[in-house]
């Protein structure tokens, strides 16, 4: 975890309802639940490549606060759902990242490129890994 | 017993050792796996995002040709097993989304509407390790003609197999569902921490040293509980635990190899089926040389 | 509608017309005065140069057709797509594999595939070219030439294809590592080309060289026509 993070200056605005409503719409989760309790940030096996914790981004999306749009967290996330195993309020954490990254595909960002693989990598990486990171990171 | 077997990309390519292996091994159960005769890709992820129809096509598209097969007489139930976790969790939610929710139902089949029938939503999506528990370890026991005795492996899980709740095969905090199996086949096993946290999944092909980290706690950890050999059911595990070695010990100049293996290769050892049958010279690292001094082979 | 003289009201580009009702759409343009400048070539079906789109008053479907070939129906309301852009991949044919992850390699998107049938739906040949490039994916290069052998490469399926993916330049791959890597060398034109080196053949050709034109038009109707 980068001991860089500062804290959030918070700039309420009719703007954040929005974001938040659109959120919970595209997850179908009900963010409002979480008391923060940090158990999915504790089970996540990619915390150490995020900038804000899963916990922390749940609690931005609960604010209404598109950063969390530009956070490199949604885009690490692997969705193995460990978090939502352990969610004790039922909260698919998971299923807010994919909203988030959603909400960013849909606007013509690609996270990766394609033609950035090497025909050795192609050659031999599984199918199911270069499906996958495409489905996951490109728009 | 004829039941529809849905390979997925992945064991038609690079992960050919698990299709060959399941098909050999099950045989020898007296489970007739029929694959499907016209399948496409699953789309390997779940289409997690609620409004979505398109990236379900996919999957439900696969489960209607299972509902084809039962039509035609070449299955015997509106059954489908699959191999590769990913594509076992990709199946069966998508089927879960369909069936839980009329709308998109009615979405997904008009956008389906130049397909010969219609799918109905009843066929049951299942992973091996579940249709051989529901046939009983015992009879798995019984086909054992070379128990693997002395061979310490640690079942490892990953991700797909057991989350989210509700689709996972077993437990998601303590499964037993692996290592049932693995006694059945005579296996010393060795249980650790970590055998279902996520190996970095698709990470592998843009972020391969957070996968190399991943894998070393994963298999340090599976070392120091005494395993020789990690058993999976993921081509994409297989791969980011096995073939990624080669990374880790690039960044952690101390690590030592251990062979990842494919369950159904290990059943086919223990039925003692032949070396084409188990096809270990297929993963990397080569297995055979710890089979080989532990007795097995 | 049409009336007592076989004619039907079609959109050309958005322009109304009245044509005869058994045209093709090409003859219905041309007669109307559209002059094709791109957007044609064999007239036969076989060249995929006038790929079109078309509707029809009242339904929502979208239908590809070939221009030269598809006969004009009341209410069609048609836009031509004379080229569709691509990403024309430069291979060695005589450095490829055979095998699964070739395909990959020079057209990775194709992992992008939705199994959504949309090319299917656009394909005029009746094609399927969703089940096609799902085959080249799983490395499956015979199935995907097989159901490819009828794609005249119109560019329809391009243009539709929601993950971006040209599914005629991958056919066209799956086709040529089939005849190349999988099905051989074709024996009897081997052996023929032996026979020629050899010689076998040469005796006649200079005989043949001598001959005035009325021997020859002769010996030619007059020649065996044994199909082995």
């Amino acid at each position: 975890m980068s001991s860089e993070i500062q804290g959030l200056v918070l700039h309420p605005s009719p703007g954040n309802k929005v974001f938040r409503d659109r959120v919970k719409e595209l997850s179908g989760e009900k963010v409002e639940l979480c008391f923060q309790c940090g158990a999915c940030s504790s089970g996540c096996p990619m915390t150490q490549e995020m900038d804000y914790l899963p916990s922390k981004v749940i609690r931005m999306v609960q604010l209404g606060l598109e950063e969390a749009l530009e956070s490199k967290t949604i885009w690490v996330c692997t969705s193995c759902f460990n978090c939502e195993v352990r969610c004790p309020r039922g909260i698919d954490i998971a299923n807010v990242m994919e909203a988030l990254r959603q909400l960013v595909l849909r606007k013509k960002y690609d996270r990766v490129v394609l033609n950035e693989l090497t025909d050795e990598q192609i050659k031999e990486l599984p199918q199911v890994a270069i499906i996958s990171s495409l489905r996951k990171l490109t728009a | 017993m004829k039941i529809a077997y849905y390979p997925g990309c992945t064991l038609k390519t690079t992960a050919k050792e698990f299709d060959i292996s399941t098909k050999a091994s099950t045989k020898a159960l007296g489970i007739d796996l029929v694959e499907l005769p016209r399948w496409n890709c699953c789309g390997t992820v779940h289409a997690l995002a609620k409004d979505d129809v398109m990236h379900h096509l996919a999957p439900l598209r696969n489960l209607l040709r299972v509902e084809e097969m039962k039509q035609e007489g070449l299955v015997d139930e509106k059954r489908v097993v699959a191999l590769c976790a990913m594509c076992y969790n990709t199946l069966k939610r998508s089927n879960q989304a369909f069936n839980a929710d009329p709308d998109k139902a009615g979405k997904v089949r008009e956008s389906m509407d130049n397909e010969a029938n219609v799918y109905s939503g009843q066929v049951e999506v299942e992973h091996l390790l579940e249709t051989l528990r529901t046939q009983g370890w015992d009879k798995v026991q019984a086909r054992v003609t070379k128990p693997l005795k002395g061979l310490k492996v640690a079942p490892y899980y990953g991700c797909l197999l057991l989350r989210p709740r509700g689709i996972g095969i077993d437990n998601a905090d303590n499964p037993t569902i692996m290592e049932d199996l693995l006694h059945a086949l005579g296996a010393d096993v060795i249980d650790f921490s970590y055998k279902q946290k996520c190996c970095g999944s698709y990470h592998t092909v843009y972020m391969k040293e957070v996968v190399a980290d991943l894998s070393n706690r994963i298999l340090t950890q599976a070392q120091a509980a005494g395993a020789d050999i990690v058993a999976t059911a993921c081509p994409l595990c297989e791969y980011n635990l096995g073939n990624r070695q080669t990374e880790v010990v690039k960044k952690y100049p101390h690590f030592n190899s251990i062979p990842i293996v494919y369950f159904t290769q290990l059943m086919a050892l223990a039925f003692g089926l032949s070396e084409d049958e188990t096809a270990l010279g297929m993963n990397k690292p080569d297995p055979r040389p710890i089979l080989k001094e532990k007795g097995p082979i | 509608m049409s009336d007592s003289n076989h004619m039907v009201t079609i959109y050309m580009m958005g322009k109304k017309q009245r044509v005869p009702a058994d045209l093709t759409i090409m003859k219905a343009m041309e007669y109307a005065g559209h002059q094709f400048r791109r957007g044609a070539g064999c007239r036969g079906g076989f060249c995929g140069a006038c790929a079109t789109v078309y509707r029809k008053k009242g339904s929502y479907k979208l239908q590809g057709a070939l221009a030269c070939q598809k006969i004009v129906e009341d209410g069609m309301i048609i836009a031509q797509i004379p080229f569709s852009p691509q990403e024309k991949v430069t291979y060695k044919i005589n450095d490829l594999k055979a095998e699964a992850n070739t395909f990959l390699e020079y057209y990775p998107e194709i992992a992008r595939c939705l199994a959504c049938n949309t090319c299917t739906k656009a394909c005029p040949q009746d094609i399927m070219v969703m089940d096609y490039v799902q085959a080249a994916l799983r490395g499956d290069i015979t199935q995907a030439a097989k159901l490819s052998f009828d794609c005249l490469g119109c560019g329809l399926c391009a243009m539709r294809c929601p993950a971006e993916i040209v599914p005629y330049n991958i056919g066209q791959l799956a086709r040529r590592l089939e005849s190349k890597y999988i099905e051989g060398p074709t024996e009897h034109v081997l052996k023929r080309c032996q026979e020629v080196k050899e010689g076998k053949f040469d005796a006649d050709i200079e005989e043949m060289k001598k001959m005035d034109k009325a021997t020859l038009s002769k010996k030619y109707n007059t020649r065996e026509m044994k199909i082995k």
